[in-house]
């Protein structure tokens, strides 16, 4: 649906040259809603810039809908774009015009006939739930009436893509998860593919199937969301996850390490999926003549599948402790002593 | 006095006449002229760093000259559009010169003011970019592009009595010829209270028209 085949955008200064993107390649699925996400300055903004073109790469391939956007005339490129909704943080709505105008517009710059604006826009309307505010202004709504405004004008020219700038980073959390879960409803009723471009580790795992991870302009980990929160490969990655995962190492833990001993570690344990289900301490206390102390545990959902975060303390002969580990491993849980943490 | 009211009432709509004229033949320029300044700038719409610099340029050339004297260096070119340099027709040539770069200046401003980030809207819809222009830009700037007018008419009011001075005729000559020169202050008087009472007018109009269409 849009492939990144080595984009690089070089912005050009007097006084420096600065890599946005540098050899970006990214391939995303039909039906997917793929989330991009970067500290500030990082290039994500310009990668979805790339997308339709509001910003041309200096050099590489953008394929959209198995078409070279970077080949096409600027009648052709025009065209395109009715296929390529767009929606940003700060809405960037007509001040000037109605909300009925702002949703008409893309349809206003086609030229279509009147009574067929009027339709689709009620319709838009009433999908996003401000029906009623057809006659308002844009400056009489709340942040979230706003960006609604927004997705039914993204939406007008029915495109098969919608672009997320940062479309949740100027609202309140509430509404935040209000316009997601829309956003999820369009990709699920519209088979509407989805770009998401994001600094909010939570907007990723709220509704993303797949995630990149941007820095430098460099893609430095991409995979689907479940890979990346779990087994974040990357530091910048890991402290994406860190953000909405919890899974640090609280101080007081950190303290205890320096009573550690033979007869008495901690492990960190990570469950997945499955696993996440099993009861493993009990067995092991059932099993082992060893006691279980658990320090420290979360546990999240990412798209449906469990996924937890233990620390526990071992206490008994460093042999059966020994023993308890390798028990562990053959359940396929991941397990780590979390002393090289200390560091 | 020395002048009857009909010669204040035949002033006055010299006045009227050349500031109407004036602005609208400066607003013929100055618009296209703004909106050239602004999309022709480095990163807009229409990037042309050649054409930038040749119209700021003249813009600049125009607006630093005072009008009085812009008045008497242009005689000449005044003479080839209207056949004289005297008289309410020949006065509205430098008006206009005068007022259209002026107006080009306040019209690049209110429409640099639009946010960036309606334009990028526009283009990710896909507008051409006359559509961007008038379907965007102009009507998110119509508000404060209409406060610029305002400012532009009433400098053009101010205008107009000086090209009285010059034999333009109008409220300014009558000031000058018979308030001045005749020493008649009621005549001066009657002449300044016009004007105030125009600018006053004028700037309530411009206000309440620009507050209209904000709509906010």
């Amino acid at each position: 649906m849009i492939t990144f085949e080595n984009v690089t955008k070089v912005y050009q200064s007097p006084t420096a040259e600065v890599k946005a993107l540098d050899q970006v390649d990214l391939h995303i699925e039909k039906g997917e809603i793929y989330g991009v996400i970067g500290f500030s300055g990082a290039g994500k903004s310009s990668l979805i810039r790339c997308v339709n073109l509001l910003e041309r790469p200096t050099s590489g391939k953008v394929i959209v809908n198995s078409q070279d956007l970077l080949a096409l005339s600027p009648k052709e490129l025009r065209k395109a774009k009715s296929d390529i909704g767009m929606i940003f943080q700060h809405f960037n709505l007509l001040n000037s015009k109605t909300v009925f105008t702002n949703v008409a517009m893309p349809l206003l710059l086609a030229k279509k006939p009147k009574d067929e604006i009027k339709q689709r826009v009620q319709e838009l309307l009433d999908f996003v739930g401000l029906a009623d505010k057809a006659d308002s202004y844009p400056d009489q709504l709340s942040g979230g009436q706003k960006q609604r405004v927004g997705i039914a004008r993204a939406l007008a020219t029915q495109p098969s893509i919608l672009l997320c700038d940062e479309a949740t980073s100027a609202l309140d959390p509430e509404t935040t998860n209000a316009i997601l879960q829309l956003l999820k409803k369009i990709n699920e009723q519209y088979d509407i593919t989805i770009l998401i471009i994001t600094h909010e580790m939570s907007v990723i795992r709220e509704i993303c199937d797949k995630v990149a991870v941007i820095d430098h302009g460099k893609v430095v980990e991409a995979g689907t969301v479940f890979d990346v929160f779990s087994q974040p490969q990357t530091k910048v990655a890991r402290n994406f996850v860190k953000t909405v995962m919890h899974d640090d190492i609280p101080d007081s833990i950190y303290q205890l390490l320096e009573t550690q001993d033979e007869a008495n570690r901690i492990y960190r344990i990570v469950f997945v999926g499955e696993s996440a289900g099993a009861p493993l301490l009990s067995q092991i206390a059932k099993h082992y003549p060893v006691e279980i102390n658990v320090l420290f545990g979360s546990i999240t959902e990412l798209q449906g599948t469990p996924f937890g975060n233990l620390i526990v303390q071992f206490k008994g002969e460093d042999k059966e402790i020994q023993r308890v580990i390798m028990h562990i491993n053959q359940q396929k849980v991941a397990v780590k002593e979390v002393f090289e943490h200390v560091s | 006095m020395l002048v009857e009211w009909p010669q204040i009432v035949e002033a006055l709509w010299e006045t009227l006449i050349m500031v109407s004229f004036s602005l609208l033949f400066s607003v013929v320029i100055g618009l296209p002229l703004g909106i050239l300044l602004v999309i022709t700038r480095k990163g807009h719409l229409l990037e042309n760093t050649f054409v930038f610099n040749v119209l700021n340029g003249i813009v600049n050339i125009f607006r630093s000259v005072p009008f009085i004297i812009l008045m008497v260096a242009v005689i000449p070119f005044t003479r080839l559009v209207v056949g004289t340099s005297i008289g309410t027709a020949a006065a509205i040539v430098p008006m206009v010169l005068y007022a259209g770069p002026y107006i080009a200046r306040l019209i690049e401003n209110s429409l640099l003011e639009v946010d960036p980030g309606v334009m990028e809207a526009a283009q990710a819809m896909g507008a051409t970019p006359r559509q961007i222009i008038t379907k965007f830009l102009i009507p998110e700037a119509l508000s404060s592009l209409l406060l610029g007018l305002t400012i532009a008419t009433i400098g053009l009011v101010g205008a107009s009595a000086m090209a009285g001075a010059v034999g333009g005729g109008g409220l300014g000559d009558l000031a000058i010829t018979f308030g001045y020169q005749r020493f008649d202050t009621i005549v001066l008087l009657i002449t300044v209270g016009i004007l105030i009472l125009m600018v006053q007018g004028l700037q309530s109009a411009g206000n309440i028209l620009s507050k209209k269409i904000r709509r906010r």
